[in-house]
């Protein structure tokens, strides 16, 4: 599903972010990538996506090659893939319900049909009553809540989160979780970075350790 | 094609959204434009007017043939002849010295002059209207004319009426340097506004992208932004117009009226207003689509 062989990435200004990194996902996998912050977690879930693209060795997502991919194409590639940023980028300039409408704007949808999807998604991360709010007033966890809700809107068959647990407290950092896992339980293959592996170990799944930008060992079930 | 258009709509609605959300800076960027536009609309609204005076006076073309004054009247009777078979000339009239004096005399307060006059300064003259018109031909005329045994002097009466339009031909280039600069200065506007509306709009277009929007669906809003934009100056360019020239016509109508003509300014036609709405639209489209377009290309990831 997705592959990485010999990927490094150099930023302008000469630091390596990822060295000749080299690893596979495979479909319906639950796969953590820690490391202490700066170890190449976010870049490497940023190549996945195509928002930044590799300076050597190729990365492929469902056999395509997506460091050539077209700028064209690269939008395509987006919808096929659920994203939860670091950051966030949630809009505060609009509902709870209309952020999770946003990537059903562009991808063609008949509008009841998106309504239906809307509410599904808010249904399955418990914000489906805060749907009206503005996500100023939800809390740290249900912001998260609510970035997971807009990245599985649109059904993607991959789902990619950067520390989607960061600055939340043990009992929402574990209802986050609860809910990839119960993703990846109906067959979503989910790419996860984090550095708090304590909450890892509880799931005992293969986990891709990270230093430096290179690959220090994998451990788990794989 | 139902979600084609349906996302058209939603853009155009979006569009309309964002163009109300700030009534002030919108009205004064229409403003802008519509000065911008009306520049050249009300200078081409002008010289069509002066053209029509020029064509006009132009239609009857005429020639003054004055014959010298030591030749005897038969001369005059002579070419008058000759011109009448010369299928160049539509008619001929023979004003003889002495029907002139004759006139002269009638004419209030020139009689005194009239009489202090030993003998009659007057020549006989032929005036002589040409069949089609045609600037060459009449050149051509008079020339010959000039060359005629007899003729002291054969002068084009049109002469004013062409270089009435020879001004006119000045004007129109002038217009068109006019026009060619401010649709750069239309364009430079639309792309301005555009960018600071993409500035406020940042965020969303910075996560769309990340999550999946195509760049055609980004510019869409803008683009019509941009068309909205540049309509809008349209409709008040033409306001502008309207009201100049009526303005103008109060004043023009009076003073031709004194010249015993009912000449009056024209307003710009349906078709010229419809060209300038889509000028300027597509100008503005034009601007929207540069700008959205560069801010695009500088969030594309190296």
């Amino acid at each position: 599903m997705i592959s990485f062989s010999s990927v490094s990435k150099r930023f302008p200004g000469g630091k390596e972010a990822l060295h000749r990194l080299s690893f596979g996902v495979e479909d319906g996998e639950l796969l953590f990538i820690t490391g202490h912050s700066g170890a190449g977690k976010s870049t490497l879930l940023r190549l996945i996506a195509a928002i930044e693209r590799p300076t050597s060795g190729t990365v492929l997502v469902n056999g395509q090659n997506v460091g050539a991919l077209k700028r064209t194409a690269i939008p395509y590639l987006r919808r096929n893939l659920g994203m939860v940023f670091q950051d966030q980028k949630l809009l505060y300039d609009r509902s709870v319900y209309d952020n999770v409408m946003l990537p059903l704007a562009f991808s063609d949808h008949p509008p009841r049909e998106a309504a239906r999807r809307v509410r599904a998604a808010l249904d399955k991360v418990g914000l489906l009553e805060r749907e009206r709010a503005n996500p100023i007033q939800l809390s740290g966890g249900e912001q998260q809540r609510l970035a997971i809700a807009r990245a599985v809107v649109n059904r993607p068959s991959i789902l990619i989160a950067d520390e989607p647990t960061a600055n939340l407290d043990v009992d929402s950092a574990g209802h986050i979780l609860e809910i990839f896992v119960a993703f990846n339980r109906v067959g979503v293959s989910v790419l996860l970075a984090t550095h708090d592996l304590g909450l890892v170990e509880r799931y005992g799944t293969r986990v891709l350790r990270l230093a430096d930008g290179r690959l220090l060992d994998e451990s788990g079930s794989a | 094609m139902r979600a084609w258009l349906r996302q058209h709509r939603l853009a155009l609605a979006a569009a309309v959204r964002k163009w109300l959300a700030q009534r002030a800076a919108a009205l004064l960027n229409a403003l802008a434009l519509g000065v911008a536009l009306a520049l050249p609309a009300g200078g081409y609204a002008l010289l069509e007017g002066l053209h029509g005076l020029s064509t006009r006076s132009a239609i009857d073309p005429q020639l003054s043939v004055f014959m010298r004054t030591d030749v005897g009247p038969e001369a005059a009777q002579r070419l008058a002849a000759r011109l009448r078979s010369d299928p160049r000339v539509h008619r001929v009239r023979l004003i003889t010295r002495a029907d002139a004096l004759d006139s002269l005399r009638g004419t209030s307060g020139l009689a005194d002059v009239v009489a202090a006059l030993g003998s009659n300064p007057l020549p006989d003259t032929l005036v002589v209207s040409v069949a089609a018109s045609g600037d060459g031909m009449l050149d051509q005329l008079a020339a010959e004319l000039g060359k005629a045994p007899g003729v002291a002097q054969a002068q084009v009466d049109a002469l004013w009426a062409r270089r009435l339009a020879a001004l006119e031909r000045v004007g129109r280039l002038a217009l068109l340097l006019v026009a060619g600069i401010l649709a750069v200065g239309l364009v430079a506007i639309a792309f301005n506004t555009i960018r600071l509306q993409i500035l406020t709009l940042r965020e969303e277009i910075e996560v769309s992208k990340l999550i999946g929007a195509t760049d055609a669906f980004i510019q869409r809003p803008f683009l019509y932004l941009g068309l909205l934009q540049g309509l809008s100056g349209a409709v008040i360019a033409l306001v502008l117009v309207w009201a100049g020239l009526a303005l103008l016509n109060t004043e023009i109508v009076g003073l031709a009226r004194s010249y015993g003509s009912s000449f009056r300014l024209g307003y710009l036609s349906a078709g010229e207003g419809i060209a300038l709405a889509v000028v300027a639209g597509g100008l503005g489209w034009f601007g929207a689509y540069m700008s959205v377009s560069k801010y695009l290309r500088e969030i594309e990831p190296k």
